[in-house]
């Protein structure tokens, strides 16, 4: 029986806390998790759960007031955490890239689109100065903007919201990263537009055996798209398994709750269920587990530290009581 | 009989030059009691048609007739004083941006009833008040608070709550919980339906999320770029769809049961192309040419038109007779 | 009511600034209430035996050139200064808010209408137009209330608009219409009130620069005339004086011009703070 392969990136224990007026908040606490090279994960959770801040804390994007308490991110033999901005200057961008939410505010709106990818080009590609246009447009009809050429110096407010989410993943795969984080790429686009980038972003993946890390609150959306699913509550990793799995047989309450929730599933409105109780304030005192005061399981026992169980190979619980 | 009939709306908006088409051609109605889901996508015109329908802009054409009487010929910024005024409401998608931020919850939910509604100042209003709150599931504490003090569960509920203040006979759900967390989704639309129940409204449920309008609605109508696709009743028009677009839509929305790994040979249904552009369009073409996987020569010459069949099914495709 | 009051207390508690500033208010109010009934000596009363005396025990301030005390004419002066910039400001937003509001909300002529006059108005050096109004009226107080106010009707009616454009579409408004509420209801009970947080600021810097203006008037000796005591005159007759050394002339009355300025730059975010329940918690 060989080893396991080494993963792409390899997240450990992961912490990290905010200083805000209100008192701490510790938005993440012992994150876990980790992708193989080629393989999409997705990052599943509801507003406040820390899913982005865990792929802003991964890039090093967090706001001033954060700071990464302990844990390790080793991406490629380098810890993203402890690692310097000339180190990780070389990493974003090249090796590892992000899209974010809001394409129309996440790409400079006084720059021709085609220009800001021949930034990226001429940063992180050893494209000669000559040669970047034309590699821009090759970019952007590989993402199927039509009449890439003509497009390439349009602005950000010309092209519609599909289109400026295929621009941002023009840049993001200009120079073939290992790993692409996608921040809620699809949110607030249209469902027809949604389907055809992730698609996209599918093929282009199989392509340069690229890895995604899709952050994500559409647990349906990670359902189909991803390989494996984290899902994550007010900050905790409360259940990591491949994706048909956690969809079908859940095993952290809150999952299963959270499958219950989702319209896709339900054949009734009747069967749709609510998370009752709402997250819990992360500034205050915190029990081991989270979700405590939301789960009709509880017992005593859960008041002990958080374990790690597997339930299955490849299938983990953050549970006393899995289902 | 029928609680709302659109017949043949119409309504354009002068850019540059020419006309962009935003409503064209839009006729449907609405029962009593019934709730009806209308789905499409960016720039299919629903936001317009919602306007309309409650009056908050007058048509460029067709007629809007709300229990037998004609309401679109009064001008949108008189109809506050109408007496339909009252009957048609709607519930807004975005909680934070539908309240004002200067009222607490109890006058945002008494303001209609202030302006319309026949309740005296004082304990009868107070009354009122708590008696909607309590039907839509809101804490009495909360009246005082203003809407930043609430969760955004808590102010959509302030916003159906005063949706509902007047007892309307029609009210129009415009995307009300897109903006909620999926946790809280679950309990604001089993709120909804059980209002409806309770209380015999009919529902124009607008959304572009087609498991929720599944769930919801007993008809479901379609859009796309300012006119009717496709109509009918929900089980049928998604199990059975029509119209291209349709089929798209409906293959486009996530379904975590077909994989894209799991490949059973049929091709994936995607939308390709560009949508051709509303403003100035030929009354001649088809307004989904050359997106359509099945377009031929006759789409191009002729506008294709709402056929129904016995059920009720209906879709405005050549193909589709 | 009590609510506010609580919420009072809590925005001058928050920041030492505003409670500062508060103070400083209170006290320039309480001087031009009372002012002629705290002070020394009558500011009116000239004593040549006294004339230019320097800041003494007797004289806090020191005396002018016609032995009046300066300290009373300051304190007494407070009373006028603050009297034309609050009714100049409060005219200028009266005024103001009620065009740009209506520009903002109905649009069509009524914006082009006030947009040509504001921009009218701001086509002259305001100082400049204040002078000319105040020469064309006639040389009286009042006319000084109003010139002012006339040059600061384009600050009020542009936020106005502005503020009332960006909130015309919202959510909240709609709603209001489906209500039953009528164009005029809400203007006033929906939009304006919403519009107020960001002039309350502006109500406070201008407060101060009205101060200015009417000082900088008098000073070039339109509207308030000797022997009236109000600061900008004093700052004037004082001028002429720092050559020859007895600078306390012009120094208290300018004092007290710069204190009051900016007690009212000071206050404006806590006057926007007080009336923004979004500051509320």
């Amino acid at each position: 029986m060989s080893d396991p392969p080494i993963p792409l990136l390899a997240v450990e224990d992961l912490s990290v806390e905010f200083r805000t007026r209100g008192g701490v908040v510790r938005a993440l606490d012992q994150v876990s998790f980790d992708v193989q090279r080629g393989e999409t994960v997705g990052v599943v959770g509801e507003s406040g759960s820390g899913k982005s801040v865990t792929a802003f804390a991964l890039l090093r994007i967090l706001d001033a007031s954060a700071r990464i308490t302990s844990g390790r991110a080793v991406f490629g033999g380098l810890d993203l955490v402890t690692a310097g901005e000339a180190e990780l200057g070389l990493q974003r961008g090249r090796e590892l890239s992000m899209i974010f939410q809001n394409p129309r505010t996440a790409l400079n709106p006084i720059r021709p689109v085609g220009r800001q990818i021949g930034d990226v080009l001429l940063r992180h590609a050893n494209v000669a100065r000559a040669d970047v246009k034309r590699r821009a447009v090759e970019l952007l009809a590989q993402v199927q903007i039509p009449d890439p050429a003509r497009r390439y110096g349009a602005y950000p407010f010309e092209l519609s919201g599909g289109m400026c989410q295929r621009v941002m993943i023009a840049l993001a795969l200009a120079c073939s990263p290992a790993l692409l984080v996608a921040d809620e790429p699809t949110t607030g686009l249209d469902v027809t537009t949604q389907a055809a980038i992730m698609d996209l972003i599918r093929e282009l993946a199989l392509r340069t055996n690229m890895a995604t890390l899709l952050i994500t609150h559409d647990l349906a959306l990670a359902a189909e798209h991803c390989d494996r699913i984290v899902v994550m509550h007010a900050g905790h990793v409360v259940e990591v398994a491949p994706a048909t799995a956690l969809f079908e047989a859940p095993r952290h309450p809150y999952t299963a709750k959270l499958v219950a929730a989702t319209p896709h599933g339900a054949e009734r409105l009747a069967d749709l269920a609510a998370i009752p109780g709402g997250l819990p304030d992360l500034r205050g005192e915190l029990p081991p587990c989270r979700y405590r005061f939301r789960c009709e399981r509880y017992a005593p026992i859960c008041d002990g530290p958080l374990p790690r169980v597997d339930v299955l190979p490849g299938h983990m619980v953050a549970c006393w009581k899995p289902l | 009989m029928s609680l709302l009939e659109v017949r043949s709306l119409e309504r354009r908006f002068p850019v540059g030059k020419g006309w962009l088409h935003a409503v064209d051609d839009v006729s449907l109605e609405i029962r009593e009691g019934e709730c009806v889901g209308l789905v499409g996508e960016s720039g299919c015109g629903k936001s317009t048609l919602v306007k309309l329908i409650t009056r908050l802009l007058d048509p460029s054409g067709g007629q809007i007739a709300f229990d037998g009487r004609d309401i679109g010929r009064v001008p949108a910024g008189r109809f506050a004083r109408a007496p339909e005024r009252a009957q048609i409401q709607m519930v807004f998608q975005d909680p934070t941006d539908s309240l004002n931020p200067r009222f607490t919850a109890f006058d945002i939910i008494a303001d209609p009833i202030r302006r319309l509604g026949q309740v005296a100042r004082g304990g009868a209003m107070q009354a009122r008040v708590r008696e909607l709150a309590e039907m839509v599931g809101l804490p009495e504490v909360l009246l005082g608070r203003f809407p930043h003090q609430l969760s955004g569960g808590q102010k959509q509920r302030v916003g159906i709550a005063r949706a509902i203040a007047l007892e309307p006979k029609l009210l129009v759900l415009d995307e009300p919980t897109s903006a909620l967390d999926v946790s809280v989704q679950a309990v604001i639309l089993k709120l909804l339906d059980d209002l409806r129940r309770r209380l015999g409204i009919s529902y124009l449920f607008v959304s572009h999320d087609l498991a929720v309008v599944r769930l919801l609605a007993d008809r479901v109508v379609v859009m796309y770029l300012g006119r009717i696709v496709e109509a009918g009743p929900v089980a049928q028009v998604f199990a059975s769809p029509g119209h291209p677009y349709t089929r798209a839509l409906l293959a486009s929305v996530p379904r975590p049961d077909r994989r894209s790994d799991q490949s059973d040979g049929r091709p994936r249904f995607r939308l390709t192309g560009e949508a051709r552009s509303p403003i100035d369009p030929s009354p001649t073409v088809c307004r989904f040419f050359g997106r359509c996987p099945d377009g031929f020569e006759r789409c191009e010459r002729e506008m294709p038109m709402l056929r129904s069949d016995a059920a009720g099914h209906s879709v405005a495709c050549h193909l589709h007779a | 009511m009590s609510a506010l009051l609580r919420h009072g207390r809590y925005v001058l508690g928050e920041n030492p600034v505003t409670g500062l500033a508060f103070a400083l208010f209170v006290l320039l109010v309480v001087l031009a209430t009372a002012g002629p009934w705290l002070v020394p000596y009558d500011p009116l009363a000239s004593n040549t035996t006294e004339a230019l005396k320097p800041p003494s025990r007797a004289h806090w301030f020191g005396t002018d050139q016609l032995g009046r005390d300066l300290l009373s004419r300051v304190v007494v002066a407070t009373r006028l200064d603050l009297t034309i910039s609050i009714c100049a400001v409060m005219i200028a937003f009266a005024v103001g808010s009620a065009a740009g509001v209506s520009a903002g909300f109905y649009g069509g002529w009524t914006d082009r209408l006030v947009g040509r006059v504001t921009d009218t108005i701001m086509a002259f050096p305001l100082f400049v137009l204040a002078m000319g109004i105040v020469a064309a009226l006639g040389n009286t107080v009042a006319n000084i209330v109003y010139a002012t106010a006339i040059i600061n009707v384009p600050f009020y009616a542009r936020l106005a608009r502005s503020e009332v454009m960006v909130r015309r579409e919202a959510g909240f408004i709609e709603a209001a219409r489906l209500a039953g509420n009528g164009g005029p209801r809400i203007l006033a009970v929906h939009l304006f009130p919403n519009c107020l947080p960001p002039m309350m600021v502006q109500i406070s810097l201008n407060l101060g620069w009205a101060i200015l203006n009417a000082a900088g008037l008098s000073f070039i000796g339109l509207g308030v005339r000797p022997p009236t005591p109000e600061w900008g005159i004093m700052v004037a007759e004082g001028a002429a004086f720092i050559v020859s050394g007895e600078w306390w002339i012009a120094l208290f009355p300018g004092a007290a011009l710069m204190l009051a300025v900016f007690c009212f730059n000071l206050l404006g975010d806590g006057l926007r703070d007080l009336i923004d329940p979004r500051r509320r918690t």
